[in-house]
């Protein structure tokens, strides 16, 4: 017994310092997939080049708007690589040379890069440099060769290089100095050696450079002067003409520069069709012999005939869209036109010169959904009858991707969901008769099958098939699938709004979008002329008393770029996904403020607060003003003017002056200002907590049962503020000259409860603030290394609250409602760590009550997700903690943050482009669903101390079922064991 | 303790007797050996019971003051056990804990019954009785005093705050940077 007693003590004490040490998340190889999915986005696609060879698969190479180049799959859209360059490095342009290179011009022409077709491998890189800034082109001419070496001709920054397309090696390189030169396009006709550089200068002379492609010999230099300047841009109708417009945008010229001689043609678009009026645009396009205008909602098609006459092809007012010419057999050119009609759109394949007749005409049935087309790709193949057939590549509004082939649509990529604006979590209905949708098992042998299959798995006795079937049957699970409500809360939705303006319901268990709304309200109109999605609010979440309502989110969005730009706000069922109603508000939004109060039918109040710092209160019902009212003299606001450095507090007034009375719109005054000095600080990042973060407790028990109080506030703002010489790029400034401050501001009062300064530090920071702590991010630029600091807020004057005997009969004020006017003696603790790796964003984990231990949540510069318990950011860690403080958990204070590998949320996985990391409290307490977006999407669940409260997924129920099938068993034995001994008692 | 239980155990089904009942020849059928004189013997036989009950009585008071004295070996060996168990919370430490709280908690129910062998008028059970409760306490107490050490007890003012909910606060207070 000694001896046991001895070492009981010290194996569980060793088992719990270990655990302690290692907090691993970490999941087996086949857990992957079950809780958390994966998707992979492109983006908007701006270029797409097709590649058909005979010889290997078919695919298409694209470039987007979100900087990535991928390789598709022509078969079924699936990414076979793909590349994102870096938010600076934006695509100019991608083509393909010799067949088996991806050519690409990107950071403003001065990055060319060459990838290898079949697999994506990077084959060289060139940086080109110029004078001056240009647009640039990129051309992969097909028969230009300079001693054997194929040859891409690209005019970047003002100069014309030719590229050898084997090596990247710059093989000659012109430059156009002239000062006010502006290019507009560079033209190589097929069949000669000479390239053309045609632009404007002074914007009122057409200038065009004939050059030698062979050695980049200038040739020719010809100049004309047109008295009414230029307008735009300029479409090729053929090699050696260009069609223009004239700076009033009413009078079209062709302009003609056939063996170096310029030619001009005026024609008033007037002349062609006689009810125009107001500017018109160039659809820019490359189909020879005819371009595009548009004026008003009026598209119009004009012919090039002979000498720069002009003819109208079409007139029409759906909306259309053109692709670029492609290059049938014997000299003739193809192009594809697509036109809307209602929920139709038609497209037609016709040939350059012959627009009268359609190689194809097709109608396709197109989504509601999905918006107008934007952009179309054409491709052709041979059938097996040596005739043309084509396929379409076109990109809708909503930024999908879709592959139309023999009248119907092949594939479609929602690619929209690559650039998500902002997210917000809807609960799903709750299970009743009629509401489920998720398929039963289908019959009773696949059921018994199934059963006996996991059977098999748990006893061991499977097969590596069997293995294999079970992990099918787990993953694709119609559980963790169902519409409804589940009891843990891992089934949710989630709702995200798009830069197309486009709203998507994901299923939280396996991703599925459960619909998608085109916003309405998002759709350009005669008021609204570029409206701009801003941001997701929840508007309804009917839980008590109004079950009978389904859930709503607020889309607020508004009309243009400026601030000032009247606001639309939309009302979206989270349920279907309808629109439920509109509002286009007289005022601007500048700020949108949700209230902690509801109404009877569970809508939040929120406040919008307009450019003239007018408040107005929505919904606009009595009930929410008379709620309203009665909290008016506690609500508060303020507002960030990080262009000039202050900080605003405002309080609301009655009634809105000099406005037709509107009893939804309040006045406001300042209450007070924190002005950060412009010459020696400028604000980089304000961080509030989550408005939803619920908190369990305001003590934190730290060694020897000793209670420390923490300071919880909801109206603590955090802003950092660099020196505005250090705002540039990391390194740019010596230590000396760059420090970054950090404050701690209550909003409803302006204080600043907190202010410390960090010499030698540099932005970008990135901070969470949860709880009574705050965690930010920055460079160190004395150690060279980014660092995590901490600052953790507690409450010194509830500090003497620690006598029994009035805790124990309630004789405290711990937890009456407090004024933030009154004085708070708030002490603050703080440590920094260094931290390896450069972060893109910062999260914290959210529980149901709060209780679960925190952990962050750090994506980090590789695109993944690292988990770092909040523990190692603790500032009472000390070098040597003494016995007490180990017990409570605290870890020796080292230098830098370690990075365990298996705390990668992401595992194996990359969430390209990461931008946001959102987490959405389960039901259950231990968890957590954690989404990451940014290019691709990712969503997990996390329990940062373990699933305590539930059994985990590997749980052997086999071995508890086999316990209690034996311990039955046992009881019975003995039972009659026993009875049998007493009857042979008696019988003695 | 033991000794106690296994003198007033019921369920016995043989005994010896090792008191001489010589003295009642009722019961015995079988007649007395040659030359023995029983009307001599039963001269004296008053003397001899006194004195034998007068013995018997010494033993039950001697016995129920031995009786009350054990459980302080059993303080003494709990006491033993509860340093070895150390001042961390686990099984082995619990599980000590707890039997030094239960032993002298039954005990103490079951005071009534060690005594009873002992019950006799002339016995004096008060103080053995008392000396049993008070070391039992003794041992209760130790028990609840290793039970604080171990930090189960709400003796301090964490115990009472760790589950309190953050004070509300009157003002609200929303805005940030423009939209």
């Amino acid at each position: 017994m000694a001896i046991r007693s001895f070492f009981v003590p010290f194996l569980l004490f060793g088992l719990y310092f270990y655990s302690s040490l290692s907090p691993v998340l970490s999941l087996y190889e086949d857990q992957v997939g079950l809780m958390d999915w994966h998707q992979q986005y492109i983006g908007k696609v701006k270029q797409a080049v097709f590649s058909t060879q005979k010889t290997g698969r078919r695919r298409v190479i694209v470039s987007t708007e979100e900087n990535v180049i991928a390789s598709l799959d022509l078969r079924h859209g699936e990414i076979f690589w793909r590349h994102l360059l870096g938010s600076d490095d934006v695509i100019d342009g991608i083509d393909i040379g010799l067949g088996k290179y991806v050519i690409t011009l990107s950071s403003g022409g001065s990055i060319l890069r060459s990838w290898n077709l079949p697999d994506g491998q990077m084959v060289w890189e060139s940086y080109l440099q110029g004078p001056k800034h240009s647009k640039s082109f990129l051309l992969v001419p097909t028969n230009l060769k300079i001693e054997k070496d194929s040859v891409i001709v690209v005019f970047s920054n003002g100069r014309l290089h030719a590229v050898s397309c084997i090596d990247g090696e710059v093989l000659w390189k012109k430059d156009f100095e002239a000062e006010s030169f502006e290019v507009q396009q560079v033209i190589k006709p097929p069949g000669s050696d000479l390239i053309y550089v045609v632009g404007f200068a002074a914007s009122s002379q057409f200038e065009m450079y004939q050059i030698n492609g062979r050695n980049g010999e200038l040739l020719k230099h010809e100049s004309t002067t047109f008295s009414s300047g230029f307008l735009g841009e300029v479409s090729l109708v053929s090699s050696e003409t260009v069609v223009a417009l004239d700076s009033t945008g009413s009078i079209l010229l062709t302009i003609s520069f056939q063996n170096g001689e310029i030619s001009f043609q005026q024609t008033p678009i007037s002349n062609l069709y006689e009810h125009f009026s107001g500017p018109a645009i160039i659809i820019p396009s490359s189909v020879p012999g005819i371009f595009a205008i548009k004026t008003n909602a009026i598209t119009i098609f004009i012919r090039v005939i002979g000498e720069g006459m002009l003819e109208v092809a079409e007139k029409t007012n759906h909306e259309t869209a053109i692709s670029d010419s492609l290059p049938l057999s014997e000299g003739q050119q193809a192009f594809a036109l697509i036109q809307h009609a209602g929920s139709e759109i038609h497209l037609a394949v016709k040939l350059a010169h012959d627009w009268d007749g359609n190689l194809l005409k097709e109608s396709i049935k197109m989504n509601q959904q999905r918006g107008l087309v934007h952009k179309v790709f054409i491709n052709n193949y041979i059938r097996t009858d040596k005739s043309h057939g084509f396929r379409v590549l076109i990109v809708m509004e909503d930024h999908s991707l879709l592959l139309l082939q023999q009248g119907t649509i092949v594939w479609s990529r929602e690619d929209g969901l690559a650039s998500i604006i902002d997210v917000t979590t809807s609960e799903l209905p709750v299970e009743r008769d009629g509401v489920s949708v998720a398929k039963v098992e289908h019959n009773l042998f696949e059921w018994l099958k199934g059963h006996m299959l996991k059977l098999k798995g748990t006893l061991m006795l499977a097969s590596p098939e069997d293995v294999a079937l079970i992990q099918s049957m787990r993953l694709k699970s119609s559980e963790k699938s169902k519409m409804t409500r589940d009891h843990n809360g891992f089934r949710k939705l989630l709702i995200v709004l798009t830069r197309a303006g486009k709203l998507f319901a994901l299923h939280t268990g396996d991703g599925h979008i459960v619909w998608s709304h085109l916003l309405r309200s998002l759709h350009k109109s005669e008021p609204c002329q570029s409206p701009i999605g801003l941001n997701l609010y929840q508007w309804q979440v009917p839980h008590h008393h109004a079950m009978d309502e389904n859930p709503s989110v607020l889309v607020v969005s508004r009309c243009g770029p400026s601030s000032d730009a009247p606001g639309v706000l939309s009302f979206i069922d989270t349920y279907t996904g309808n629109e439920l109603s509109s509002l286009s508000l007289a005022h601007a939004v500048a700020q949108v403020i949700p209230l902690p109060y509801t109404d009877s039918t569970e809508q939040r109040l929120h406040l919008l607060i307009d450019s003239d710092k007018h408040a107005h209160l929505y919904p606009k019902t009595s009930e929410a003003l008379s709620i309203f009212k009665r909290e008016f003299s506690n609500i508060y606001w303020y507002s960030v003017e990080g262009h000039n450095g202050i900080i605003k507090g405002h309080a609301l007034k009655y009634e809105c002056t000099g406005k037709v009375a509107d009893e939804f719109c309040f006045d406001t005054r300042e209450l007070w200002s924190v002005v950060f000095p412009s010459e020696s600080e400028k604000i980089i990042a304000t961080v509030t907590r989550k408005l939803n973060e619920v908190v369990h407790t305001q003590a934190k028990v730290i060694a020897d049962q000793d209670v420390m109080y923490k300071y919880i506030s909801k109206n603590l703002l955090f802003v950092v503020t660099v020196a505005p010489k250090g705002c540039g790029e990391i390194g740019s400034v010596t230590p000396e000259e760059s420090w970054l401050v950090a404050y701690l501001i209550d909003t409803v009062t302006g204080r600043i409860l907190h202010r410390v300064t960090h010499h030698g530090a540099q932005g970008p920071v990135h901070a969470v603030f949860s709880e009574n702590w705050v965690v930010y991010h920055y460079f160190n630029l004395r150690a060279h290394r980014y660092e995590l600091s901490v600052i953790e807020l507690y409450d010194q004057s509830r500090a003497d609250n620690k006598d029994v005997w009035k805790l124990v009969l309630g004789k405290h004020n711990l937890t009456s409602p407090i004024s933030l006017f009154s004085r708070p003696e708030v002490i603050t603790k703080s440590q920094s760590y260094f931290f390896t790796h450069s972060v893109k964003a910062i999260a914290v984990t959210s529980t149901a009550k709060g209780i679960t231990s925190k952990q962050l949540l750090i994506g980090t510069i590789g695109d993944q997700v690292l988990a770092l318990d909040k523990r190692f950011l603790d500032p009472r860690r000390s070098v040597n903690p003494t016995q007490a403080e180990k017990e409570e958990g605290i870890i020796p204070l080292t230098d830098s943050l370690p990075i365990i590998p298996q705390s990668y949320v992401t595992h194996a996985l990359r969430v390209e482009g990461l931008r946001g990391i959102i987490t959405v409290p389960a039901k259950l307490e231990s968890t957590t669903l954690v989404f990451a977006h940014g290019v691709d999407l990712f969503f997990t669940q996390l329990a940062p101390s373990r699933t305590y409260d539930s059994l985990t997924e590997d749980f052997n129920y086999a071995l508890l079922l086999i316990t209690i099938v034996a311990l039955v068993a046992a009881i019975f034995v003995t039972w009659r064991l026993s009875e049998r001994k007493e009857l042979q008692e008696k019988w003695r | 303790m033991e000794k106690g239980k296994g003198v007033m155990g019921s369920g016995r089904r043989w005994a010896v007797d090792f008191s001489d009942n010589s003295t009642a020849p009722s019961s015995r059928d079988i007649p007395d050996p040659l030359g023995f004189n029983r009307a001599s013997v039963d001269q004296d036989d008053s003397t001899v019971s006194r004195q034998k009950k007068d013995a018997e009585s010494n033993w039950k008071a001697q016995k129920a003051w031995e009786v009350a004295q054990a459980p302080f070996k059993n303080l003494l060996m709990m006491g033993f056990m509860m340093w070895m168990a150390g001042n961390t919370v686990h099984l082995f430490s619990i599980g000590i804990t707890f039997s030094a709280l239960w032993q002298p908690i039954s005990a103490l129910q079951g005071v009534g019954k060690v005594f009873e062998p002992y019950k006799d008028s002339k016995v004096e059970l008060l103080g053995p009785k008392l000396l049993f409760i008070a070391l039992n306490l003794g041992g209760l107490a130790l028990g609840v005093w290793k039970l604080n050490t171990l930090g189960l007890l709400p003796t301090h003012a964490s115990d009472w705050v760790s589950s309190l909910p953050p004070a509300q606060e009157v003002e609200y207070s929303g805005g940030g940077i423009p939209l």
